[in-house]
């Protein structure tokens, strides 16, 4: 199976086919694995990728042996950052993102799910990088204080982003337990398609669900 | 009534267009590569349109409830430029993909040599990349047009079972459907044909290898003319299943050639309940 052709060949049911994305999307992210492709090849991957090409490469990018300070992939967050397409944006803010953009870069991340509707559950290292952080706060408010003002709804996510910014490092820790992860191990939430890990053993672990990328399989 | 466009432009097409063609029953469509109506001047710029037919734009129909997939080619009338031709030797790497379900438009627009090689390249290629062909019929001179297409595809390696003849009229049907060819017919207003005479044909022809489009684009033309076909055709004495027939099993018949046609809505993620283009973007 060939990357650009993943999609054709995980199909369910007589033609015309049913698409089975999540499969192709797992059997993508196996391919970059198995060829452990580095920053050129993703970089060549991305931009002559389909939108679906494009979020598998994405969501490969914290398993992939990208260079010394495996920065090779931001560029490509950046590039599908800047997009509307919400498969794109969701596939951005996972873990790699977490562990790469610095603090203004993520905070618009976070800020593009709340104006494209995507989930803040897709958002990887969520807690964590947003304890404390009076700028996103700021931010926050400042969105949520627009939308009201033209009679229009805050979306749900907003509070909650909000709630975790007011948390001080102390309560955090006490209080969010076993919620909070570092970025590298955050499981990517429900609103994510689930993905395959390097450390899978197959098509299969399409379906399976939970943390995508745990820290075992990051370091394979 | 389910309707599957086999040939509109929706990158020409606004948000309204796509509500109005799911309430019309529009739940799958083939958008072809095609003019922009201005004159691109290098390859990169056709490159950032195929990527938008198999990124951004079935993104947007998902949005609307419509399957999206698209055909690829350099068109004949940009063939004519030295500057775009070199986007004949790029073709492969966009024909692999996975919502590319033909090579598409290619054809006959001025008839001139270097719409010749872009023609007989491209069939080649569709035969290489075991993918039908959306072969359009010139506006000017439209029946020596057809005879010379008809001579280029007997050249090629692609057999008639795989070729569908677009823009059809009167005056090229018979030809056309001697050729085994589909039988492509753009119902458009004021050029092209209107529902009426669509019927017509049908009554002389029947409804086997018949695909009808509206080849909606950014000229004055009405995305809902499948639909009005539908019922202009009801309205002769046509059954329900004679129009599913042409508005939707032949499609998906001659499109499902390629092997890629998935016709559920790719579901855009968990992410349904919200997105930028229905909330007017950033
Ligand atoms: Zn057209």
């Amino acid at each position: 199976m060939r990357f650009a052709s993943a999609g054709r060949h995980c199909v369910r049911g007589e033609p015309p086919h049913h698409a089975d994305p999540e499969a192709a999307e797992a059997a993508r992210v196996l391919i970059l694995c198995a060829a452990r492709a580095d920053g050129p090849t993703v970089t060549r991957l991305y931009e002559h990728g389909t939108a679906a090409e494009r979020r598998a490469v994405l969501s490969a990018l914290p398993q992939l042996p990208l260079g010394t300070d495996g920065r090779a992939g931001v560029p490509l967050i950046e590039d599908a950052l800047r997009t509307n397409d919400t498969r794109l944006v969701a596939a951005a803010v996972g873990p790699y993102a977490a562990r790469h953009l610095d603090a203004h870069a993520w905070r618009h991340a976070v800020l593009k799910c709340l104006f494209t509707g995507v989930s803040v559950d897709a958002v990887a290292g969520l807690a964590e990088r947003s304890r404390g952080d009076a700028e996103l706060a700021r931010m926050l408010g400042d969105y949520a204080r627009e939308r009201t003002s033209a009679g229009r709804p805050v979306p749900d996510d907003l509070p909650r982003v909000l709630a975790l910014t007011q948390m001080s490092p102390l309560s955090a820790d006490v209080s969010a337990g076993p919620s909070v992860r570092s970025p590298s191990s955050s499981a990517t939430g429900p609103s994510v398609r689930p993905s395959a890990s390097c450390s899978s053993t197959g098509p299969s672990a399409s379906s399976s669900t939970g943390p995508s990328f745990g820290p075992s399989s990051e370091e394979a | 009534m389910r309707i599957f466009d086999p040939h509109i432009h929706m990158t020409s097409r606004t948000t309204d267009d796509y509500e109005a063609m799911y309430a019309a029953g529009v739940r799958a469509l083939v958008e072809p590569a095609f003019w922009l109506g201005q004159p691109r001047t290098s390859p990169a710029s056709f490159f950032d349109y195929f990527d938008s037919l198999l990124g951004w734009e079935p993104f947007r129909a998902a949005q609307h409830g419509i399957a999206h997939h698209c055909t690829i080619a350099l068109n004949p009338k940009e063939a004519n430029d030295p500057r775009c031709t070199p986007v004949l030797d790029a073709l492969p790497r966009y024909l692999v993909k996975d919502s590319v379900v033909a090579v598409g438009e290619i054809g006959y627009d001025s008839m001139t040599p270097a719409e010749d090689h872009a023609l007989a390249a491209q069939l080649q290629l569709a035969a290489d990349h075991g993918l039908p062909a959306l072969v359009h019929t010139p506006h000017r001179d439209k029946a020596a047009g057809l005879k010379r297409t008809l001579d280029v595809l007997r050249e090629s390696d692609l057999p008639p079972d795989r070729v569908v003849l677009d823009h059809l009229n009167e005056t090229t049907v018979g030809d056309a459907t001697d050729s085994g060819c589909w039988l492509g017919f753009s119902i458009y207003p004021d050029t092209k044909m209107d529902p009426e005479r669509m019927v017509r044909i049908l009554r002389v022809h029947g409804t086997e290898r018949v695909l009808v489009n509206s080849a909606a684009d950014w000229g004055r033309s009405d995305p809902l003319k499948t639909r009005h076909v539908g019922e202009a055709m009801l309205a002769a004495g046509f059954s329900d299943d004679e129009v599913d027939q042409v508005l939707w099993r032949n499609p998906v018949a001659f499109y499902g050639q390629s092997g890629r046609l998935t016709l559920d809505i790719a579901d855009p993620g968990a992410l349904h309940e919200g997105n930028s283009i229905l909330r007017g973007g950033e």
